[in-house]
């Protein structure tokens, strides 16, 4: 059937992967009017898509280092883009981003913004030279720019700390989303979520973590936008939500107003909340869905932190060593955004539709204005209450009736729930867990590797056994990845999540000890290695102490909280880079030949020449 | 001057460029939030919502192909431009 090159026929190939995916949903579908039972889609939706991400691990298996490590530096810009979305957008992105914009508004999203905004600095600053540069891994690029085996192990430590904190979340979404689809006990379904990570990564490295990542991305983006554009049609919002909410934000603006959003009669008294259930991220709608709720500098400061964590973490970075050019690093760039932008463009959509389904009383699915008992009595009430994510309860004056102020839900509720809220059939319910799965596993999978890959590269071959031979060195990687996969299962095995989920301190501990050291490796040929050793240190030490000080009760300084630790500790990064930097002595001329080097895109890569 | 060096100057003017717009859509704007949202935007919705959820974003999109095309200019006017790939 296919002829040829591989890299050639992806177009045809990933055609009829997608074509394939949407017959499996439709014979899904019949399925589900046949009489299937929900429990046998779920399993179908997990167990088929898992299988096909497998075979894609299989089919990439490699022995060769350039393989492993860069997927042979070969992947066509747009796919590159495809598979940087998925190794991006992170089960909580999937999950719980509609839910925080349901929530938070405004305030939150400077997420949104941030998270598309730091691929700018990507773009500009960095991806084009660490691609002309030809490093395997971030580690490397500080390793051999600054020289030295300290800076090397400062960048691996750095990589670790930001990577291990954001894996964990991932492993356990995974987890949770196995346990629900395939009826597994959490502790158990965490295991099979690392074995079906590892399966994409473990023979393949790179090269098979790219070809299931682009797999991945088409699954998550049909299971996010699937659901948008039907519920829209459904309670009959429009059929492009993007262009027409309008009304239905300002309907919403209509109805919170109508309720008293943000009066004292609005907020609940101390004794009726004690009185909720202690489920976890339990809230009501306390802030206006479609005003400004937050001061410039705090959303300014999310935005720049979350932008500048992009521009740092090295699971992003690594992705642009795999195009065949400099060129195409650079464009490679701006066809991830364009991915990420499609999913993160529905989200607040996504947040409009499910808030005004539920409060709109003129929709048949509005609940807001009618007795609890009737709420209490229906069928997917029951459903998102037993599951401990949405609650119902009679609070002030006791009346009988659901008001605004009296619907509490998690905000994991918004995208997992509302598509049976609007009324669409069980298949879709199956399709957005296969879409979660396929976002948190791709995000676990480029995670895995980047640590396993920098500690097999740059402390065991470049520090350790310099003679290791191609075999030797992609067991050992093989091992690690297994290693850090386990560990990060076990912890997230203890549900540790409280404190290990919080995915945006990955971003504020990659800027405080990455962002200055590979920008200024690019742009500033006079920084050294112990300036960007200090940097690095200092920075990461300093983000770190203001984090614990900040957790520990401390008063917040200049409003940075601990969502935007990163600012302080990569402020603190660049000046101690550059004090140390320039007393020191300048970098010798063979390194600042490597930095005029990689400022040139056409070429031989800057580290083969080095050798 | 050098070959390299013109190469390096012009590269870093259109960053300065490029950064700037990215500065002015990321933060500056927000800056205004709250004034902003009272004038109504592209498809109706309230100005500054629009910019968070469509607006910015699409801007960052575009802003990348614009910055990479006039980057390969750069490269191709001095002749450091790679053939064939994309």
């Amino acid at each position: 059937m296919i002829k040829g090159n591989f890299i050639d026929n992806l177009p045809k190939i990933y055609g009829i992967y997608t074509g394939g995916f949407i017959a499996f949903i439709i014979i899904m579908a019949i399925g589900e009017n046949l009489g299937m039972t929900k429990d046998a889609i779920g399993i179908c939706f997990v167990g088929f898509t898992i299988f096909i991400y497998a075979a894609i691990g299989w089919l990439s298996r490699t022995a060769q280092a350039s393989n492993y490590y860069v997927a042979g530096r070969q992947v066509p810009t747009v796919f590159n883009g495809m598979a940087t979305a998925a190794d991006w957008m992170s089960g909580a992105s999937f999950v719980a981003m509609a839910g925080g914009i349901y929530f938070k508004g405004y305030g939150y999203m400077a997420l949104l913004v941030g998270w598309t905004g730091g691929y700018v600095l990507v773009a500009t600053l960095l991806a084009p030279y660490l691609r002309k540069f030809g490093c395997y891994t971030v580690p490397d690029f500080i390793g051999t720019r600054y020289g030295g085996n300290g800076a090397r192990l400062m960048a691996v430590i750095v990589l670790t700390v930001a990577s291990f904190t954001y894996v964990t979340a991932q492993i356990t979404a995974t987890g949770r989303i196995a346990s629900v689809a395939l009826n597994l006990e959490f502790e158990l379904a965490v295991y099979v979520g690392l074995a079906s990570i590892l399966l994409c990564s473990m023979l393949g490295g790179m090269r098979g973590v790219t070809w299931t990542q682009v797999a991945q991305y088409i699954v998550l983006i049909i299971a996010y936008l699937l659901p948008v554009f039907w519920i829209s049609n459904n309670i009959g919002a429009g059929f492009f939500p993007h262009f027409m909410l309008a009304d239905e934000v300002a309907r919403i603006g209509e109805l919170e107003q109508m309720a008293g959003l943000g009066t004292d009669a609005y907020k609940n008294s101390a004794a009726d909340m004690a009185a909720l259930p202690e489920w976890k991220k339990l809230a009501g709608i306390t802030k206006a869905h479609s005003e400004v709720n937050a001061s410039p500098w705090q959303f300014i400061s999310l935005a720049l932190a979350m932008m500048m964590g992009t521009a740092s973490l090295p699971h992003v970075m690594m992705r642009y060593f795999t195009t065949p050019s400099v060129k195409a690093a650079r464009k490679s760039v701006g066809w991830s955004v364009f991915f990420i932008f499609l999913l993160y463009s529905s989200a607040p959509m996504l947040a409009t539709l499910s808030k005004l389904a539920l409060i709109d009383p003129e929709l048949s699915t509005g609940i807001i204005g009618k007795s609890i008992a009737e709420v209490q009595a229906l069928d997917w009430y029951q459903n998102w209450n037993q599951a401990k994510l949405m609650v119902v309860q009679d609070m002030g004056q006791k009346d009988g009736i659901l008001q605004l102020n009296e619907l509490f839900m998690n905000g994991d509720a918004v995208v997992l729930a509302t598509p049976e809220i609007a009324g669409l059939p069980y298949v879709i319910s199956g399709l957005v867990a296969a879409g979660g799965l396929a976002a948190a596993m791709s995000t676990a999978d480029g995670l895995i590797l980047a640590i396993a890959n920098a500690i097999s590269h740059d402390v065991y071959y470049k520090m350790i056994d310099p003679k290791a031979e191609t075999a030797k060195r992609l067991i050992v990687a093989r091992v690690l990845l297994v290693v850090f996969g386990v560990a990060g299962a076990t912890i997230a095995a203890l549900q540790l999540t409280g404190i290990l989920g919080a995915v945006i301190w990955a971003f504020d501990f990659a800027m405080s000890g990455l962002f200055w050291p590979l920008v200024l490796g690019v742009w500033w040929k006079r920084a050294n290695k112990e300036g960007a050793i200090a940097g690095m240190l200092l920075g990461l030490l300093s983000g770190t102490a203001y984090l614990v000080y900040m957790e520990s009760g401390g008063t917040a300084i200049l409003g940075l909280t601990s969502a935007t630790f990163g600012i302080l500790g990569s402020t603190v990064s660049l000046i101690a880079m550059v004090v140390v930097s320039l007393a020191t002595s300048a970098p010798n001329s063979a390194t600042q030949k490597m930095v005029d080097d990689c400022r040139v895109p056409s070429g031989a890569s800057v580290i083969s020449g080095q050798k | 001057m050098s070959k390299n060096a013109q190469h390096w100057e012009k590269t870093r003017g259109l960053l300065f460029i490029t950064l700037a717009i990215w500065a002015v859509f990321s933060m500056g704007i927000f800056l205004f939030g709250a004034q902003m949202n009272e004038v109504t935007g592209p498809f109706g919705y309230p100005l500054t919502y629009w910019f968070t959820c469509q607006g910015s974003l699409a801007i960052f999109v575009i802003l990348i192909f614009w910055f990479s095309n006039r980057q390969e200019k750069i490269d191709e006017e001095f002749g450091f431009s790679e053939k064939g790939d994309d």
